[in-house]
């Protein structure tokens, strides 16, 4: 035991010792959190708009008035020619055309019905959708209100209308940043665990002190758990700070409870950490040993389920996931804080990862050979 | 000359005798870029539905029914009350919940307007706003079909542009590549100059005849040459495999994609002559480049979406001007004249970061 209690003393002198190593294990992440949380959101706003007025009518005036006057789109410019508006779209002046046909008022006083054109810069399907259903909405507030006025038509009957109205059930507003921050947390906790364990038996290799510490009479278990025990302090300290940024700058509510959370935390290092002590063993250079946990790292990330819902995958990518320790903690403080799951509704989750973490340590332990390699 | 030559054939030799490092250089983005271009998408197979019908009259199951053989639903539950609503989310087993009001046939036809609550688990925000859209266009299909009276008022015929199928492909593959080509470039090169400096062989580069203009080229341009391999593989992949069209010259997107390599290579030099560890170098081109590059780029979450300060913090991400060139010529096939200028943007960007790891290139240890 004392042995073990020398070999963490040993790491974190080390640990502090590394002075440009320190504000990035320590203040860069929660930059990042801060920062980047703000990042994620699909809300369109402000969205740039061109317009094409053929008819230059009261009423074609109108209904480009309640496009501008909405907080949805900003028009910046108005041409005649389809030519200029492509340009537009192309040089991304503009995300959204509106092109009204000559005829427009005269139709719809006499007929009722005239037809408006949106061309919507698709790039992104996403928030293409998100404009198109803007448009549609002010198109349909003008049909109810603004035709009423003019008596147009009076006497068509209008089909019935089904309001939809949408709301989550956790997270009513559907605020972003209280499915991200935590996610963000995770992966930032994930990156900072893999590289620390991940550089280090290799580092020791390359400078040439584990073969000073090979000489020495401890066993395995004792090198790997001294070397494990500092790094998951680090980890669940930075967890602790993380959680409470969270719940004071972002009010990421915590319906659930703390101590399943760091519960949870303590198991999610142990595999972090054990990853990175086995990718350690096998390479034999710093270099190598930061692309392989750079391999991981990146797919840990996007596969998480954090920008890019795991739904949204086919299904063989979605049982990959289930090797993906990230998804399964993200997926449980999303459960835990913002549906206020219990142990038993993660416990899915949770097998995951313990079966994770002892195969990991257990791994990193075997790989380790006190012999010259 | 003969000195830099030299110094360039080392920096091959270095690379290419590390097998495992090679290997990795050139397989990883392969992977990943396969891997991703097939996992990350925005559209959903099947939503999980629950309906709680309180009016079941003919026009609610005509809508369930719609809901249910439009192939973005299945049908999981009939819920009774809200406390089962409530049980069903808990256990995750539905995505979403409908509900209708009661007497919905009649208020449709008395008052010209009925009601239906759309619920989704807030829990995923992303997930909750593709699938309300899902079911606002099911509703609305509804609608348009079994009212066949005539369209009054102002009818808007939509028109997508540059990717009509809306395919969330064409959005995210561009932002892989570029992801995936900056964090290897970045990678690649942050390492090499601290390295000499832990190894100890950089005391025998300074006292070499070479300056330190050749010394930071002569490292950047074998990784130039090697990621040539690296845009080529993963432009063909994006083409041939992913089928996002490339519609504008495929020359220019590769004298694009190079400059962006040059840039992020520009990037690595410059974190490797800011540090003397290998170790810092390295967190500092991953943990400091992944999850901006990926958040702030436009990869994902549109830039136009975000607030002021991180608008313009997106402006220094390399990655940002790369998307907006990329997506410009596979998918609007936009020619020069409209990407000159964030193809300046990032000529500067890569001479700024040349220059400054030049001067802070130490000639002494």
């Amino acid at each position: 035991m004392r042995t073990i209690w020398f070999l963490v003393q040993k790491e974190f002198l080390q640990i502090f010792r590394n002075r440009g190593m320190l504000p990035i294990i320590i203040v860069m992440p929660f930059i990042q959190l801060v920062i980047l949380s703000n990042a994620a959101t699909f809300d369109v706003k402000q969205v740039p708009m061109h317009l094409q007025d053929r008819d230059r009518s009261a009423l074609s005036a109108k209904l480009v008035e309640r496009f501008t006057a909405a907080d949805y789109f900003r028009l910046t410019g108005s041409s005649f020619s389809d030519r200029e508006s492509i340009g537009e779209l192309l040089g991304r002046k503009a995300d959204l055309v509106l092109v009204i046909p000559h005829d427009f008022e005269r139709d719809l006083t006499t007929t009722g019905h005239a037809k408006v054109q949106l061309m919507i810069n698709a790039e992104d399907g996403f928030s293409a959708g998100v404009i198109q259903a803007y448009s549609s909405e002010i198109i349909g507030t003008f049909n109810r209100e603004e035709l009423k006025k003019s008596g147009v038509n009076a006497t068509v009957q209008a089909p019935p209308e089904i309001g939809i109205i949408s709301s989550g059930w956790y997270n009513p507003e559907l605020e972003y940043t209280h499915y991200m921050v935590p996610g963000i947390l995770v992966i930032l906790i994930t990156l900072i665990g893999l590289f620390l364990s991940g550089m280090n038996v290799v580092r020791e290799r390359e400078i040439g002190t584990i073969d000073q510490i090979n000489v020495t009479p401890i066993k395995r278990y004792q090198f790997i758990t001294g070397k494990l025990v500092p790094f998951w302090i680090i980890g669940v300290a930075e967890m602790s700070i993380g959680l409470l940024i969270a719940r004071l700058i972002f009010n990421v509510p915590m319906l659930g409870s703390y101590w399943l959370i760091y519960l949870v935390s303590a198991i999610f290092m142990l595999v972090v950490l054990g990853m990175g002590l086995f990718i350690s063993t096998i390479t034999e250079t710093q270099q190598q040993a930061m692309f392989v946990a750079w391999f991981f790292m990146v797919i840990f990330t996007l596969m998480s389920g954090l920008f890019t819902a795991i739904e949204s995958m086919p299904h063989w990518a979605q049982t990959m996931t289930l090797l993906n320790p990230v998804r399964h903690f993200v997926d449980i403080m999303r459960r835990v804080m913002l549906k206020g799951s219990g142990v038993m509704e993660i416990r899915e989750q949770l097998l995951w990862l313990v079966g994770y973490a002892v195969v990991m340590v257990t791994l990193a332990v075997n790989r380790y050979r006190k012999v010259a390699v | 000359m003969h000195s830099f030559k030299g110094f360039l054939l080392k920096e091959f030799y270095h690379i290419f005798r590390d097998r495992r490092t090679a290997a990795i250089l050139f397989g990883m983005p392969l992977i990943q870029l396969l891997l991703f271009g097939f996992a990350i998408r925005n559209e959903i197979q099947e939503v999980n539905l629950g309906i709680y019908d309180q009016s079941h009259d003919a026009v609610t199951r005509q809508i369930t029914d719609k809901l249910a053989s439009s192939g973005y639903f299945v049908m999981t539950k009939e819920l009774h009350s809200t406390k089962e609503i409530e049980h069903a989310f808990a256990e995750g087993g539905i995505a979403e919940a409908i509900v209708f009001e009661p007497g919905f046939a009649s208020r449709m036809i008395r008052e010209g307007r009925a009601n239906v609550q759309v619920l989704t688990d807030g829990s995923n925000p992303n997930i909750s706003k593709i699938i309300t859209g899902y079911t606002g266009s099911v509703l609305q299909d509804y609608r348009n079909t079994a009212f066949k009276t005539a369209e009054v008022g102002v009818e808007a015929v939509p028109l997508m542009m540059f990717n009509p199928e809306l395919k969330s492909v064409n959005l995210f593959v561009p932002g892989l590549m570029a992801l995936i080509l900056m964090l290897v470039s970045a990678l690649m090169t942050s390492i090499s100059i601290t390295r000499e400096k832990e190894n100890g062989t950089m005391e025998v580069l300074l006292v070499s005849s070479l300056r330190p203009v050749e010394i930071i080229i002569g490292k950047v341009v074998p990784y130039f040459l090697l990621s040539f391999v690296n845009v080529v593989t993963v432009v063909a992949l994006a083409s041939f495999v992913f089928g996002v069209p490339c519609r504008g010259s495929v020359m220019l997107l590769m004298f694009e994609s190079l400059l962006f390599m040059v840039t992020a290579l520009s990037l690595g030099i410059f974190i490797s002559t800011i540090t003397s560890s290998q170790q810092v170098a390295m967190m500092i081109s991953l943990a400091g480049l992944l999850l901006p590059t990926i958040l702030l780029s436009g990869f994902i979450f549109p830039v136009a979406s975000m607030p002021l300060p991180l608008r313009m913090i997106s402006n220094l991400i390399p990655a940002k001007w790369y998307l907006i060139i990329v997506r410009g010529i596979m998918l609007k096939g936009t020619s020069f004249g409209y990407i000159w200028k964030e193809t300046l943007v990032l000529a500067v960007m890569a001479t700024v970061l040349m220059a400054a790891s030049i001067k802070k290139f130490k000639t002494r240890l």
